[in-house]
C-alpha cells in the first residue's frame, strides 16, 4: 500500500499485557475517546481498561432466534394444516410436540447465521482491507506477540507531539505515525477493464444460452422410460405395415366375452330368459349397482324421479304396466343394448350383475304394487330378515 | 464478556515464546510439505478414488448394486451416515461444551477437533443423497413453493434429520470461520508470499485484532458455543429418533437418544485421538498437544463407553421388562442370532476395551491407546450396523426374515469415505493452522495482565 501524507492515527507498542492495559486506563483518563488497542488475542479487563460496556450481539441472536422458530412454526402448521392437509394415519394435522425438532434446529440456524453476519458486517464493518493500519509495522507485531494502542486523528483532542510524549511516558517499546493510504483512481474507460467487461459479457451470454437450451436439456441417464421394447402408437420397421400395433386375428374372442345375439336390435323379437336365482345375496348386489348405475335417471326406488334436474331426458317409471309387462330379458335387453336416448350399459355392468338389476326391479315392482297377502307373508318370517 | 485466562496452563513441557508458538503453528501451511505427507496424500486419495468409483456405478445402475435388499433396506448406507455423525460431535463438544466448561486444555486441540466435525458431517452427509439413488431427489426435502403445491411431511423424523444435519454443519463451519478469523490475520501478517498474503488477507476479511473488535468476538463465540451445545445434543437425538419412532422390535425404544448421544461422543473422541496422534507426531506439535490432553481424552471415551455399556445392559433388560414378545426376542436374536458375531465385537470393543483406561499407565501409553482407540471405532461402527441390520432382518414377518450380505461397492463407499474424511484432513493440516493461535496465545503463562498496574 502506498501513502499519502495524510495522518492516519499514532500507535505505540508496549511489550507486555500489563503495559497495554495500563496505558490504556490512562489514555482513557487523559479524555481521549476515539482510541483502539490491537492484542493477538483478547485481554483479560481490557474491556473495563477502556471504558467498553458489554457486548449487545446477544439482542441479535435473541431476537432472530425467537422470529426463526416462530417463523418456521407458522409455516409448517400452515403447510401441513391449511395448505396441504396432509393425512398421516389418522393423527391430527397439528399437534405440537411433532414440530419442535424443526422448530428448535431453525431457531438455532437463524440465531447463529444472524449472529454471524450481523457480527461481521455491522459490529466489526468488515471486510475492510484497506484500513490505514493493514501493512503497517504496527500492524505485523501486534498480530504476533506485541499489544499496542493507536489514537485516531478524529479525536477532539489529538495533538500528535502530545500523544508521543504520553505513550513514551506510559514506556512504549516504539511510537509509529500511520498515514492514510494514497486514494487509488481508476477510470471507467481504461482498455483493460473495457475489455474484461465485454468478456464478461460474451462468457455471461455464452453460458447461459448453452445452459438454458443445452446442458438442460441433457439426459444423463435414460433410467428405464426407454427399453427395448415397441410401445402403442410407435412404428416399427420389422412389420410390413410398419405398425407396432398388431391387429387380432379374425374371429378373436376376448377371454370371458359371450356375444350378445341381440345386439343392436331395437324391439326383439324374443329375448333371453332370466337365468338366476334371486337370493338374498344377489339381491344385494343387484341393488348396490342399482343404486350406482340406474337410480341418477331412474330415481332410488324407480319411480322416474330423476336427480338430474332436467339436464337429461328423466328416465320413466319402472311401475308403468308397460315395463311391469316386460319380459325379464326385456330390461336385460335394454340394459345391454340401451333405448333411445338411454345408452347401453354392457360396458359398466358384467353379465351377472345386469341380471342382478333385473331381478331388484323386480323387487322394487312388487314392493310397490304389494297385496294384502304379501304382508301376512312378511309377518310370518323372522324380523332378522332385513 | 471476558473470559478469564489468568489461570495458567501446565501442558507445556517449557513454557513457549508467543512467536515460537506462531512459528511451530505456521510451521505445515508455511512451508512445503516432505515427501511422507505426498505419501500419505495418495493414499487416502486412492481410498477417495475407490469411493468416487463406487458412488459413480451405484449411480449408474441404481441401488441394486449394494447388498441390501426388500428386508434390510437400510444396510451400509445408514449405518455410514450414523457413524459419521457421531464421529463430527466430538469436535463440537471439545470446541463448545468445553468451552462453556472452561476447560482450559481444549484450546490445544479444538480448532482440528472442529475441522473435523465439519468433514465428518460432510461424509455422513453423503449418505443419504446416495441412498436415494436419484440424488437429485432430494431437492424435494427444502419446502420451496412448487407446482404440486407439496410440503414436506414435517413430521417424520427422516426429515428432522435433513434439518438437524444441515443446521449442524452451517452452525459448525460459521463457528469454525469465526475461530479462523483472527489466525488467518496473523497469517496475513507474517507471509511474504504475495499471493498467499492476497488469499489470507480475503479471508481474514480485513480483521485487525482491535479490542472493539475482539469484545464483540468473545460474546460471539460465547453465544455460538452456548447454542452449539444444545444443538449437538439434539441432532443426535434426531438422528436416534429415525430408529426410536419406529416400531421396528429393538428400535422402539426411549433410550435411544442419550445412548446415541453418548455413542457418538465416544466414537468422536476416538477419531479425535487417531488424528491427533499423528498430528502431533509429524509437525512437532508435542509440546501443544500433550500426553495431559490426550489422557484427558481417554478419560472421557472412558466415560461415555461406559454408558454405552449400560445402554447396552439396559435395552436387554428393557426388553426382557416390556413384556413384549418380539423385543424379547429381537434382543436374544441380537447376541445369540445370525449376527452374534457383530454384536459381540460390539460389546467387546465397546463396552470392555475401553475398561484398560482405569489404568493411568494405559491412558498415557501412545501405542495402548492407538490400538484401544481404533477398536472402539471399529466397536462403534458395528454398534449402528448391528442395530439397523440385526432388527430389519428379523422384523414381524417371519416370511422376509433375511440375511444381509454387503456388496463390494457397499465396502467400497465405506472405504471412499474414510479417503475423504482423511484427504480433507491431510489437506487442512497443510492449508490452516490446526491450532488456534489466538487462543493457545492467550493462554501462555504471560498472556494475561497481573492487574498490578503495570509495575513491574
Ligand atoms: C342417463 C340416464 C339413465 C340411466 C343412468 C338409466 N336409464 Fe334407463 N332410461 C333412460 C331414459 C331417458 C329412458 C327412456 C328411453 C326412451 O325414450 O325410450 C330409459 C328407459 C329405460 C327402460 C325402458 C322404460 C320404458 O318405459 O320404455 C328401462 C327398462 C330402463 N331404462 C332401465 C334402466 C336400467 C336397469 C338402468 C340401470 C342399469 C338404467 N335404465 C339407467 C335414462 C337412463
Amino acid at each position: 500500500m502506498s501513502r499519502s501524507n495524510k495522518l492516519h492515527s499514532v500507535a505505540a507498542i508496549f511489550d507486555n499485557p500489563d503495559k497495554v492495559i495500563f496505558a490504556a486506563e490512562k489514555v482513557r483518563d487523559e479524555g481521549y475517546k476515539k482510541f483502539d488497542v490491537n492484542t493477538p488475542y483478547p485481554i483479560h479487563g481490557m474491556d473495563e481498561a477502556m471504558g467498553l460496556g458489554s457486548s449487545k450481539i446477544g439482542f441479535v441472536t435473541l431476537f432472530f432466534g425467537l422470529f426463526g422458530g416462530a417463523f418456521i412454526l407458522l409455516f409448517m402448521w400452515w403447510s401441513l394444516a391449511l395448505s396441504y392437509p396432509l393425512f398421516i394415519g389418522g393423527k391430527p394435522f397439528f399437534s405440537l410436540p411433532a414440530f419442535f425438532p424443526i422448530t428448535f434446529e431453525t431457531a438455532v440456524l437463524f440465531a447463529c447465521v444472524s449472529t454471524f453476519i450481523a457480527l461481521i458486517t455491522v459490529f466489526f464493518k468488515l471486510p475492510f482491507n484497506n484500513h490505514p493500519l493493514h501493512d503497517t509495522d504496527y500492524m505485523k507485531q501486534v498480530s504476533v506477540d506485541k499489544y499496542g494502542i493507536y489514537i485516531l486523528l478524529e479525536d477532539e483532542k489529538f495533538d500528535k507531539d502530545k500523544i508521543i510524549e504520553l505513550f513514551n511516558s506510559l514506556g512504549a517499546s516504539s511510537t509509529e505515525l500511520i498515514y492514510q493510504p494514497k486514494e487509488e483512481k481508476y477510470s471507467m474507460f481504461q482498455p483493460k477493464y473495457l475489455i474484461f467487461l465485454v468478456f464478461l459479457a460474451v462468457g455471461t451470454s455464452a453460458s447461459t444460452y448453452l445452459m438454458l437450451n443445452k446442458l438442460m436439456y441433457i439426459n444423463p441417464f435414460n433410467w428405464m422410460e426407454f427399453q427395448e421394447k415397441l410401445n402403442p402408437q410407435e412404428s416399427s420397421l420389422f412389420f410390413a405395415d410398419r405398425r407396432s400395433m398388431r391387429t387380432p386375428v379374425n374371429g378373436t374372442v376376448a377371454r370371458g366375452f359371450i356375444p350378445y345375439p341381440y345386439k343392436g336390435i331395437a324391439n326383439p323379437k324374443e329375448v333371453l330368459s332370466n337365468p338366476t336365482l334371486p337370493t338374498t345375496s344377489f339381491l344385494k348386489l343387484g341393488k348396490k349397482k342399482y343404486l350406482t348405475f340406474c337410480s341418477p335417471c331412474h330415481g332410488n326406488f324407480g319411480e322416474g324421479d330423476s336427480r338430474l334436474n332436467g339436464q337429461f331426458p328423466n328416465g320413466p317409471t319402472f311401475h308403468s304396466d308397460k315395463v311391469r309387462n316386460f319380459k325379464d330379458g326385456m330390461i336385460y335387453h335394454i340394459i345391454t343394448n340401451g333405448q333411445n336416448s338411454m345408452s347401453a350399459y354392457d360396458r359398466q355392468i358384467s353379465r351377472e350383475e345386469r341380471w342382478a338389476i333385473v331381478d331388484y326391479i323386480r323387487v322394487l315392482q312388487r314392493a310397490k304394487n304389494a297385496k294384502n297377502s304379501d304382508l301376512e307373508e312378511i309377518k310370518k318370517e323372522p324380523s332378522t330378515n332385513d | 464478556m471476558s473470559l478469564d485466562y489468568s489461570e495458567d496452563m501446565v501442558q507445556f513441557t517449557r513454557e513457549p515464546q508467543l512467536v515460537e508458538l506462531d512459528d511451530l503453528i505456521a510451521k505445515p501451511v508455511e512451508t512445503n510439505p516432505s515427501k511422507k505427507y505426498f505419501l500419505a496424500l495418495t493414499f487416502t486419495a486412492s481410498l477417495l478414488l475407490i469411493g468416487i468409483i463406487c458412488t459413480g456405478i451405484t449411480f449408474y445402475f441404481g441401488i441394486g448394486t449394494w447388498g441390501n435388499n426388500q428386508t434390510i433396506g437400510w444396510a451400509f448406507g445408514i449405518t455410514n451416515f450414523v457413524f459419521w455423525v457421531g464421529i463430527a460431535h466430538a469436535g463440537t463438544l471439545i470446541s463448545a461444551i468445553l468451552f462453556l466448561l472452561r476447560q482450559k486444555w481444549r484450546n490445544a486441540i479444538s480448532r482440528f477437533a472442529e475441522a473435523m466435525t465439519i468433514f465428518a458431517v460432510m461424509c455422513a452427509g453423503l449418505f443419504p443423497i446416495l441412498h436415494m439413488g436419484r440424488p437429485w431427489l432430494g431437492g424435494y426435502l427444502m419446502p420451496y413453493p412448487n407446482s404440486m403445491n407439496l410440503w414436506p411431511n414435517f413430521i417424520s423424523p427422516l426429515v428432522w434429520d435433513v434439518f438437524a444435519v444441515s443446521t449442524y454443519f452451517i452452525v459448525s463451519l460459521l463457528f469454525w470461520y469465526l475461530g479462523l478469523i483472527p489466525d488467518f490475520a496473523t497469517l496475513r501478517d507474517r507471509s511474504k508470499d504475495k499471493i498467499k498474503k492476497i488469499v489470507y488477507s480475503f479471508f481474514s476479511l480485513g480483521w485487525r485484532h482491535s479490542n472493539r473488535h475482539w469484545r464483540h468476538y468473545e460474546k460471539a463465540y460465547m453465544i455460538f458455543a452456548g447454542l452449539a451445545t444444545p444443538l449437538v445434543l439434539s441432532v443426535h437425538t434426531v438422528v436416534s429418533f429415525d430408529f426410536a419412532a419406529t416400531i421396528v422390535p429393538g428400535w422402539h425404544s426411549t433410550i435411544f437418544p442419550p445412548y446415541f448421544v453418548a455413542g457418538a461422543v465416544f466414537s468422536g473422541f476416538a477419531m479425535v485421538v487417531i488424528a491427533l496422534l499423528v498430528v502431533r507426531k509429524v509437525f512437532d506439535m508435542e509440546n501443544i498437544i500433550t500426553l495431559n490432553h490426550l489422557e484427558k481424552m481417554n478419560k472421557i471415551i472412558l466415560l461415555t463407553g461406559s454408558m454405552v455399556g449400560y445402554a447396552y445392559l439396559m435395552e436387554a433388560f428393557i426388553s426382557w421388562y416390556s413384556g413384549v414378545h418380539t423385543e424379547q426376542y429381537s434382543a436374544i436374536n441380537r447376541a445369540f442370532g445370525d449376527y452374534a458375531w457383530a454384536y459381540w465385537t460390539m460389546v467387546s470393543c465397546n463396552a470392555f476395551i475401553p475398561q484398560f483406561f482405569w489404568f493411568r499407565k494405559i491412558r498415557r501409553s501412545i501405542p495402548a491407546m492407538f490400538i484401544i482407540v481404533i477398536l472402539v471405532l471399529v466397536g462403534m461402527w458395528f454398534e449402528r450396523f448391528v442395530i439397523i441390520v440385526s432388527s430389519l432382518s428379523r422384523d414381524f414377518l417371519p416370511s422376509s426374515w433375511t440375511y444381509f450380505t454387503p456388496s463390494l461397492i457397499d465396502l467400497g463407499i465405506l472405504i471412499g469415505s474414510f479417503g475423504l474424511f482423511f484427504t480433507l484432513v491431510l489437506v487442512f493440516t497443510r492449508t490452516l493452522p490446526v491450532i488456534a493461535m489466538s487462543e493457545i496465545k492467550g493462554i501462555v503463562k504471560g498472556a494475561q495482565p497481573t492487574h498490578n498496574g503495570g509495575a513491574n
